[in-house]
């Protein structure tokens, strides 16, 4: 199940083999059988951890999910809470102690708090009446979570709400732990870069930190050169934008959590045998479980999505191919080396019968679109009679697509734009309304006052007044602003940085810009160019981005000095705070494999995001939204 | 970025995911046609990991099953599995005292020197240690260098307990960090009260506003709600908020009349799906144009009414008066929208929307060729013309259009794909013959 982590150039399984560790040991310390309640949101991100295996060899019996009212019977010593700190939680977890029936089930109470403890819930139990039923009281300090073989995330919704709506840090302390935690099983990092607020924040806790325990110095050798704290606010720009590679297309569509993504049966169904096809149809979604583990997917999944049809029939021939072996398999010998293959080639297969079926899924939605784009100019006569009705979602998404690169090239960004005019007239989802012109705001520095009431009200009188709280957030973080200079930085950052080129090649990408068809994304430029040849070129990009920049130094403990060999590539962690789009990742990973790219980088992050999921977490009750 | 997309097509129509789809299916008859032959054990591709917690969480809750029947999977067994920094679990408070040095903790928390498992419970009361305001607030600025949230909260659990209000708030003024850690507490713990009073002292009066105004949210009856926004009115918003809940607190008060009004054989005919309270402003219109069209503007259900009060643009209004007529299909009533007289009283279609958004949304309502075909042509682009006629199907458009343009052989494509015999074949045939070449 983790073998995948291990494959990178930084092992990260020694991270969840540490986190299994810390897991048994608390399911040891209440001996005995139990019985786990749990957190629904904790069960995916403890998925990566561990399996139900686990669990059951430390005596867990019986998992139930976190509900109100009594607790369902179970013949177990113990039972214990996986939660997250929230007071919510504390009352329905009041409500289950309070209904247990002391007579006839003396059940021992536990609690483990994920990540943290947290005083205000302990307060709450205390107030409810039911601190004193708890044996034990403990932390589970999951800070850093291993995704993928480069990839860690906190998993922490609520990160980038906190630090920029609300400037609340804990999740920045929270990260810094995380920081520290890692730096206890890989070494200490030499070197930290940073820019942004929190960035700075982060590095200064650590530092703090470090003195702290000076005394318990981990002899370890490095594992990572150097260390880029990157703050989300520096580049608000490319969560905003339609990630174009297929794993963040997936993510756009359907959306990727913990490494599942669920998705429409219909194109499954097909796969099984004809007889049994058509006759019952699958109605639950199917869920696949999308990590570099399966090598098709670690092919695929960071190209752009124009790309992925070629590089499937391509992987179709090579199965093929080998099937077709067979027929030469002579020897007995042969035979059962081909034999023996068998079972992973038929992996092989059906893995790529499942990708195939999901490229169909988002190319229904992506390519139709194609047609009638082509129509509004000069081939009508020739294309018009193969459109069929049924194009609107692929309509949708090309328009979409078209007036983000219209904004991000820096057309128009001053004046109403008549696309987003439409789409709120015909009640567009509201949240892709607001990706539109939050991304109009930012790509202009802010709109015009006029402007910006005009998208306010027509807003408002569609979706309802409660928005404003809404609007006022989306204002309080700067996605969303007035002009108050007439000043727009955003060309002179896009052509230091480079941030837009004009012949992205999406098959066999150069640049990085190949993730969005053309965008680059500022925050991997930001990343590219501090490798090589540094931030000094780019001063004047720096001092118009928010928030300071800076690096630090970290001693090292004498003889732990790394000696590069020659040609050695350096390994950076890049750690954004207020999260990461798969797009981004894909572009890192770009410059990892870049042959004369010399860096290779590990990405951590509070959360991953997409521009959906990043707007919905900034939305006042987006579940209170009218119809 | 159009030859892209063009290219984008050719990409994909290379037939590359036919090709490997086909691939897929050779191969798959194959391995079925060599299971029976060899009875190779079959790798299952589930997507859902048989023992993932979620899975078991499911499977343990349906009680009948026993847990016995959860398929096992081994799990890499390490040995010598690192651990993580111990002194990270007991940094927080214990840390905290360390800031003050050896003294300071035997002075004021004895209890810290205990082991640890006894003081962790009961922590929050050796705070009660600091007396002095001047130890206190000391307290809260090592907390806050901590950085550590729960810290942080925790300390200002203790003096909200022990100091008055005006002093804490006095304090916290000059203290950003433990102020926006003190205001996310109140909000957890929704003491609204104290908030306010907070916000007031800190002269931060729109944020107050904001925040009573997102109250409303949570009361569920509508003449308790609307009563709640009039209260509303007199907080201190930005002009512009202002103006949004004005507007709120009157559609809400509308909503309430219009609720219970109309003609109630429109009603029968065609039964609501909804209420209308505290729905948007352009839903409130569109119910407006459906169940209260042609009142008179006195009335607060009125459609005009309603559009002058909110302010609603032109396109707006339009829009919403098309898509709710259409529905109805009073066609009618769409073809006085557009009308407009002049002095002399001839009479013109105008539209603030292009033609062709019109010609979309009324055949997405179903209008009949006839109503569908007066606003194709009044689409002014000659080729978006032909290319919505060709769409919906208006023959005479196309046909016309030809013969305007004197485009013969366009007139004769056109002929081979209409019905043969049909009236449009004949005028077709009846234009061809009588031109001239």
């Amino acid at each position: 199940m983790s073998a995948h982590l291990s494959y990178g150039r930084v092992n990260l399984n020694i991270l969840r083999e540490a986190a299994r560790k810390e897991l048994r040991e608390f399911l040891d310390k209440c001996g005995g059988s139990k019985a786990i309640v749990w957190d629904e949101y904790l069960t995916g991100p403890f998925g990566l951890i561990a399996q139900y295996s686990l669990l059951k060899e430390h005596e867990v019996e019986k998992m139930f999910t976190l509900k109100g009212g009594r607790l369902p019977a179970a013949d177990v010593k113990n039972i214990i809470f996986f939660v997250r700190p929230r007071l919510e939680l504390m009352d329905i977890i009041a409500e289950n102690v309070i209904s247990e029936d002391k007579m006839h089930s003396p059940r021992d109470f536990h609690m483990l708090f994920v990540p943290r403890r947290s005083m205000l819930c302990e307060q709450r139990l205390k107030e409810q009446g039911v601190l004193g039923s708890f044996i034990n009281i403990d932390e589970y300090i999951l800070d850093l979570i291993p995704y993928d073989g480069d990839l860690l995330s906190m998993e922490s919704e609520g990160a980038f709400r906190e630090c920029y709506l609300e400037s609340d840090q804990t999740s920045l302390y929270h990260t810094a732990k995380g920081l520290m935690t890692l730096q206890a099983l890989y070494g200490t990092i030499p070197q930290i870069f940073g820019k942004g607020e929190c960035a700075r924040h982060v590095a200064n806790m650590m530092l703090r930190m470090k003195r702290e325990f000076a005394g318990s110095q981990t002899q370890i050798l490095p594992v990572f050169d150097s260390l880029l704290l990157l703050d989300r606010n520096v580049d608000l720009l490319t969560p905003l934008a339609t990630q174009l590679t297929y794993e963040g297309l997936i993510d756009e569509v359907y959306g990727i959590t913990n490494g599942y993504v669920k998705l429409p049966p219909e194109k499954f169904s097909a796969q099984k045998k004809q007889g049994e096809a058509g006759k019952d149809l699958p109605t639950e979604p199917k869920k696949m479980q999308l990590n570099s583990a399966e090598e098709l997917y670690a092919e695929i999944r960071d190209k752009n999505f124009n790309g992925v049809g070629a590089a499937l029939s391509k992987k179709a021939k090579i199965i093929s191919a080998a099937f077709e072996e067979r027929h030469s398999a002579k020897t007995v010998g042969e035979i059962k080396q081909f034999v023996s293959q068998l079972p992973h080639m038929q992996a092989a297969r059906s893995s790529l019968a499942n990708h195939t079926s999901i490229a169909e899924l988002i190319k229904d939605i992506t390519i139709r679109r194609l047609l009638i784009l082509c129509n509004r100019g000069k081939w009508i006569f020739s294309l018009s009679l193969s459109l069929s009705l049924s194009d609107t979602a692929s309509e949708a998404f090309f328009d979409n697509l078209t007036v983000e690169q219209e904004f991000m090239t820096g057309v128009d960004t001053d004046k109403v734009n008549t696309y987003i005019e439409d789409c709120i007239a015909q009640k567009d989802p509201l949240i892709k309304i607001l990706r539109l012109v939050c991304m109009q705001s930012v790509c202009n520095n802010g709109l015009k006052q006029k402007l910006l009431d005009y998208y306010k009200r027509e807003i408002l009188q569609t979706y309802g007044y409660e928005h404003m709280l809404t609007l006022n957030n989306l204002e309080k973080t700067g996605l969303l602003k007035p002009q108050t200079s007439t000043r727009n930085n955003y060309p002179t950052i896009r052509k230091t940085l480079k941030l837009w080129m004009e012949d992205a090649n999406e098959q066999n990408p150069n640049d990085i810009s190949y993730v969005y068809s053309g965008y680059a994304p500022l925050s991997i430029r930001l990343t590219q160019v501090l490798a090589r040849p540094g931030w000094r070129s780019i001063e004047e990009v720096l001092k118009m981005l928010p928030g300071p920049h800076f690096e630090e130094r970290q001693q090292l403990p004498a003889g732990l000095h790394k000696k590069r060999q020659q040609g050695e590539n350096r390994t950076t962690l890049v750690f954004f705070l207020g999260g990461v789009t798969y797009a981004e990742i894909a572009a890192l990973r770009f410059l990892s494999q870049m042959e004369d790219g010399g860096t290779e980088y590990i990405i951590a992050t509070t959360k991953l995001i997409n521009g959906t999921s990043w707007i919905k977490s900034l939305m006042d009750r987006p579940e209170a939204q009218a119809s | 970025w159009r030859a892209r997309c063009r290219e984008y097509d050719a990409i994909w129509d290379a037939a590359t995911l036919k090709e490997s789809k086909r691939a897929v299916n050779s191969i798959r008859s194959l391995v079925e046609e060599e299971d029976e032959e060899d009875d190779v054990e079959k790798v299952s591709w589930s997507g859902e990991p048989v023992g993932s917690i979620s899975w078991s969480v499911k499977e343990t809750a349906s009680s009948i099953r026993s847990t016995g029947e959860v398929r096992d999977q081994s799990f890499p067994k390490i040995n010598t599995a690192p651990s993580l920094p111990k002194n990270s679990s007991g940094y927080s408070l214990s840390s905290l005292f360390k800031a003050f040095g050896e003294t300071s903790i035997r002075n004021y928390a004895p209890e810290l020197r205990k082991p640890k498992s006894e003081y962790k419970v009961r922590y929050v009361y050796s705070l009660e240690k600091f007396r002095s305001l001047q130890d206190k607030l000391l307290l809260l600025d090592e907390a806050v260098n901590a950085h550590d949230g729960n810290v942080i909260t925790a300390v200002l659990i203790y003096l909200k307990k022990s100091l008055s209000k005006e002093n804490l708030f006095r304090e916290l003024i000059t203290r950003e960090i433990a102020l926006r850690h003190y205001i996310h507490f109140l909000k957890e713990i929704e003491e609204q009260k104290l908030l306010v009073e907070l916000f007031k002292s800190l002269d931060r009066t729109e944020d107050m506003a904001l925040m009573q105004y997102r109250d409303h949210l949570n009361i569920r009856d509508e003449n308790k709600r609307r009563d709640f926004l009039k209260s509303c009115l007199s907080l201190p918003f930005s002009p512009d908020d202002a103006t949004h809940v004005q507007d709120h607190y009157t559609l809400l008060e509308r909503q309430i009349i219009i609720e219970s009004s109309g003609q109630a054989d429109i009603f029968k005919k065609y039964p609501r799906k909804a209420s209308i309270l505290n729905m948007p402003i352009i839903t409130t219109l569109y119910y407006s144009c459906f169940y209260h069209y042609g009142e008179s503007d006195g009335t607060y259900s009125s459609p005009a009414n309603i559009r002058k009060t909110f302010r609603i643009s032109d396109k707006q209004f339009l829009l919403t008066c098309l898509g709710a007529r259409a529905k109805l299909k009073a066609w009618f009533d769409v073809d006085a929208l557009f009308t407009t007289k002049n002095w002399l009283g001839y009479t013109k279609k105008r539209s603030p929307i292009g033609f062709h958004r019109i010609v979309d949304i009324l055949q997405k309502n179903n209008a009949p060729v006839q109503v569908l075909q007066e606003y194709v042509n009044l689409v002014e682009d000659a080729e978006q013309k032909i290319s919505l006629a060709q769409k919906y199907k208006c023959h005479d458009v196309i046909i016309n259009t030809y013969r305007d343009l004197k485009d013969r052989q366009q007139l004769i494509v056109y002929r081979g794909k209409v019905e043969r015999g049909s009236s449009e074949y004949r005028k077709i045939e009846e234009i061809l013959s009588n031109s001239v070449r």
